[in-house]
């Protein structure tokens, strides 16, 4: 198991590193002036000396390499440079806004899971057609529509009309609701129809027979024999689905006026501060490569045929 | 067409009835009524035979079912799968039913407990169960019934336990749904089942999942699932036709006892004619949805009435002792070389790694045989005996870890690209699958001018004539040129696979268990056509084989592989006669239809 567990943060550390290059020679090799990009956007009010103290902090005259072992150096160190708008370290700015983003995706997961799975099972589990195909037809829909347009809907009915719950901010649970319904949607709509596809072929298996012979109930053959079974493609998909959360919050969070980590990528992209790009990019390496270990974990404990390869 | 057909194996999804066969169910002889619960033994020493059926039954039947009829909804309308089947259980008896996939025989057990396939719907007919029509019954109430009156072994042991939940689990859920034992109480008596059904070490397989036990194990924990209850009824169906043949014996044997010991009736559904004659008291067989034929095993067996009956035991490998090979071949002088000198051939495999170091496992272990021109070798062995390996190896696919493989003294394991494409030209290959070996996409046509096309051999229009010559040879109609696999039936499929092989016209064809996933009267059309190729062309067979029955009828000489040793090889006659290892005599002992007097099948 440690073994395991030391060759799994190994490949983390591997694909960390591969985020950085990439991102670094996107973001700074690309033809450009670099240091135009460095000073963000403003070249034309920057005095020379402020010009001349950009140039010494980044290096800009030194050969590429140089500039990359640098910059490769200072990352290890947990220095990602300093925000071009703002001055302060990304680090610092990415980590002030990581708590609101995180509580977002992660209510929009849990609601994603739950909706995705009660449509999933009920869809399979009736036995009355009309309402079989109307919640089987359910996770198209929900997949086909933009989060940017629900969002705005949500905001105009709930918020504007019935004057529920708050359209915008970051005040408390009830700003948390709708952008977190908005973001859910999708991401639930893709796990019920990957769901609901694996309940339908594992009810059709022949343990499922097996099991309607020793005279087992309708629910119990669903929940304890379909189920954990069907539940292997699915978790696949929702650790895809939970690392989308992160992009899905550059929208979200535009639409709603949340601050985190999805306006703070918005607005760097907006203005080219190319430091905290590339730090977002390496969060979210860091987020796929977490959700694939827990996912990796997970599944010997649901299925013992996937033997962990110790 | 329907889906079905694409599956492996027996595609017993796809069961439809065409035709009508004239019913002789009418005259239901009832078996000896003498027969006490205690006393329901099947022992077919029992002289019971031609008086039974003069015997009025003095019980009341177990299971009575009248006039089933069942279809099944398709694309194209509704296929009716079950005509008409009439069969009665008594209390404590055996009944086997017997018929070739398609017959209705499993979807006729299936209807009985309500568990039919989805699309499948009862149209009409009654089913007595202790004096109660079980297709009146509600769902909650046919529930009750299930598992805890009438318990079913499935056909597929590998994949009729769930492949999540822990075995010990599995048996004690019988128990839980049906209130008879909950919590600490249904884990001990799931593990006293297993006992019971003959598993080794019980306590440690409760705990164990399905992946972890053998074809055989798993078969006897579904044993022990279907009989927890003690149920009055036990439906068994095909118990053991996917399990190696000596393992089938035993778990047969063993089903026996359980049933005999606590007075359990069963319904046996078998394709296999033999088992039918070894396990029932009486026999029922079906064709196209109907019943054609029913009364005690020793009479239907010996004395058919209805026209089917006797071509099913015409056909049935294991009843007959008939053979299809022609004379043994007699060189008259015998050939310099052999076609194929296979010599201490040797396959390891590595496992994963343990504390103890590297391990290997050695799947092949000093395989040495010949086969001579014009001969056939059978290599007859269990599932891991190594026999694939070997052919693997042969055949070049896989490269051997010591010894040779020589084609008239040229060596086929360590040769240069050009050479072992020209190899590989004159050995052939016979699936065991034609569902599976033949691509869906292409025409017959293209399939048997493939081979001709890989070896640029001949322009288009010579390919084309020479495919329409091979399915002539192989006895198929020449619309079938034009056809796509899907239209065809499992022997006609292995008649095209055949084709394909012979295109090349190779000196050596491997038949790898080719008729194994075809039903027995088809079996025999086969071999037979292997046999009739085999003196017309000249060419030698490698037959590889777990069924001695099937090995009996075609090969002239035998090697007995096991856990990758050759333990036997020898002229067919002479193993078969008198098998010199303990374990071929176990091979041996394991045909069914021995347990007979009388040897089966004088039918004139």
């Amino acid at each position: 198991m440690r073994g395991y567990l030391l060759r799994r943060l190994l490949q983390a550390v591997v694909v960390l590193w591969a985020a950085f290059t990439v991102s670094f020679v996107v973001l700074y090799l690309l033809p450009g002036d670099s240091l135009s990009i460095r000073l963000g956007g403003l070249e034309g009010t920057a005095t020379p000396a402020q010009i001349d103290a950009v140039r010494a902090e980044y290096g800009l005259d030194d050969p590429l390499y140089l500039q990359y072992a640098h910059a490769l150096g200072d990352a290890l160190g947990g220095d990602l440079g300093r925000s071009a708008q703002t001055g302060a370290p990304v680090v610092r700015t990415i980590a002030d806004a990581l708590p609101q983003t995180l509580a977002l995706t992660g209510c929009a997961m849990v609601l994603a899971v739950l909706g995705g799975g009660a449509v999933a099972l009920a869809a399979t589990f009736t036995r009355v057609r009309a309402l079989r195909q109307v919640l089987l037809s359910l996770p198209a829909i929900g997949i086909s529509m933009p989060g940017f347009w629900v969002g705005l809907l949500l905001v105009q009915v709930v918020s504007f009309q019935w004057g529920l719950l708050p359209a915008m901010g970051n005040e408390g649970f009830e700003s948390l609701v709708l952008p977190a319904i908005t973001m859910a949607l999708p991401a639930g709509a893709m796990i019920a129809q990957v769901l609901a596809k694996s309940l339908t072929t594992e009810l059709a298996e022949p343990y499922v027979e097996t099991a309607r012979a020793k005279g087992a109930g309708r629910v119990r053959i669903h929940l304890r024999h379909a189920l954990r079974n069907a539940s292997l493609p699915a978790l696949t998909l929702a650790a895809v689905v939970a690392g989308n959360l992160l992009m899905e919050s550059v929208v979200v969070e535009t639409v709603f006026s949340r601050a985190g980590v999805g306006r703070l990528t918005a607005a760097a992209v907006d203005t080219q501060d190319l430091a905290v790009v590339q730090g977002v990019v390496l969060l979210a390496a860091v987020v796929f490569v977490v959700v694939a270990l827990v996912v990796d974990l997970l599944y010997p404990l649901l299925d013992p045929r996937v033997g962990r390869t110790v | 067409m329907s889906g079905g057909l694409v599956r492996g194996g027996r595609a017993r999804r796809s069961e439809r009835a065409v035709g009508v066969v004239p019913a002789v169910a009418g005259a239901s002889a009832k078996a000896p009524g003498a027969a006490g619960v205690a006393g329901a033994s099947s022992t077919p020493g029992a002289s019971g035979g031609s008086g039974a059926s003069s015997v009025a039954p003095t019980e009341a039947p177990l299971l009575d079912v009248r006039g089933l009829r069942v279809s099944y909804r398709t694309s194209n309308g509704s296929v009716d799968a079950v005509t008409a089947a009439d069969v009665s259980v008594l209390p404590g008896e055996v009944v086997a039913v017997v018929g070739e996939s398609g017959s209705g025989k499993s979807t006729t057990a299936h209807a009985i407990v309500g568990l039919l396939p989805a699309g499948g719907r009862v149209g009409a007919g009654r089913v007595l169960f202790e004096d109660r029509d079980l297709l009146g019954l509600r769902e909650r109430d046919l529930r009750a019934v299930r598992g805890r009156s009438i318990g079913l072994i499935p056909q597929d042991p590998m994949v009729s336990l769930n492949p999540v939940r822990r075995i010990g689990d599995q048996v004690a859920e019988a128990l839980i749904v049906h209130g008879l034992a909950s919590g600490k109480e249904a884990a001990e008596r799931a593990v006293a089942a297993l006992d019971e059904a003959g598993l080794p070490e019980p306590a440690l397989r409760a705990r164990q999942f399905p992946h972890e036990l053998s074809g055989g194990m798993c078969q006897r924990v579904l044993i022990a699932i279907a009989l927890a209850c003690r149920p009055k009824l036990v439906i068994a169906d095909e118990p053991t036709s996917a399990l190696d043949v000596t393992v089938q014996r035993h778990i047969l044997d063993h089903i026996e006892e359980l049933t005999h010991a606590h007075g359990t009736a069963m319904l046996l559904i078998t394709h296999d004619l033999g088992v039918a004659a070894d396990r029932a008291r009486r026999v029922v067989v079906m064709s196209r949805g109907e019943v054609v034929e029913q009364g005690p095993a020793e009479r239907v067996l010996t004395d058919p009435e209805h026209p089917y009956t006797r071509r099913l035991i015409a056909a049935a490998p294991s009843l007959t002792g008939r053979r299809v090979r022609p004379r043994p071949v007699r060189d008259p002088v015998p050939r310099t070389e052999p076609l194929l000198t296979v010599t201490g051939l040797v396959k390891e495999f590595a496992l994963p790694r343990t504390k103890e170091g590297p391990r290997t496992l050695r799947a092949v272990d000093d395989v040495s045989f010949t086969v001579r021109r014009g001969e056939t070798f059978a290599l007859v062995g269990e599932s891991g005996s190594g026999k694939s390996t070997t052919v693997r190896m042969i055949l070049g696919l896989e490269a051997p870890t010591e010894g040779r493989v020589l084609i008239e003294g040229r060596d086929v394991t360590r040769p240069g690209r050009a050479e072992a494409r020209a190899l590989r030209r004159r050995m052939q290959l016979v699936y065991q699958n034609p569902y599976a070996s033949l691509d869906p996409r292409f025409t017959v046509s293209e399939i048997v001018e493939e081979p001709l096309r890989a070896y640029r051999v001949g322009t288009r229009a010579e390919q084309r004539a020479r495919a329409a010559a091979l399915i002539d040879q192989v006895a198929l109609p020449a619309d079938v040129l034009r056809r796509k696999p899907a239209e065809l039936s499992g022997g006609q499929r292995q008649r095209v696979a055949i084709a394909r092989a012979l295109a090349l016209e190779p000196d050596l064809v491997v038949c790898d268990e080719p008729v194994s996933a075809l039903d027995v009267s088809v079996q025999a059309q086969i071999l037979d056509l292997l046999s009739r190729l085999r003196e017309e062309l000249g060419v030698s067979y490698l037959f590889i084989s777990h069924d001695l029955a099937v090995v009996r009828q075609i090969a002239d000489r035998v090697g007995v592989l096991r856990a990758g040793r050759l333990v036997e090889k020898g002229a067919c006659e002479q193993v078969l006669a008198a098998p010199t290892h303990p374990y071929t005599r176990e091979l041996i002992a394991a045909i069914p239809g021995r347990r007979r007097p009388r040897p089966l099948g004088a039918v004139s």
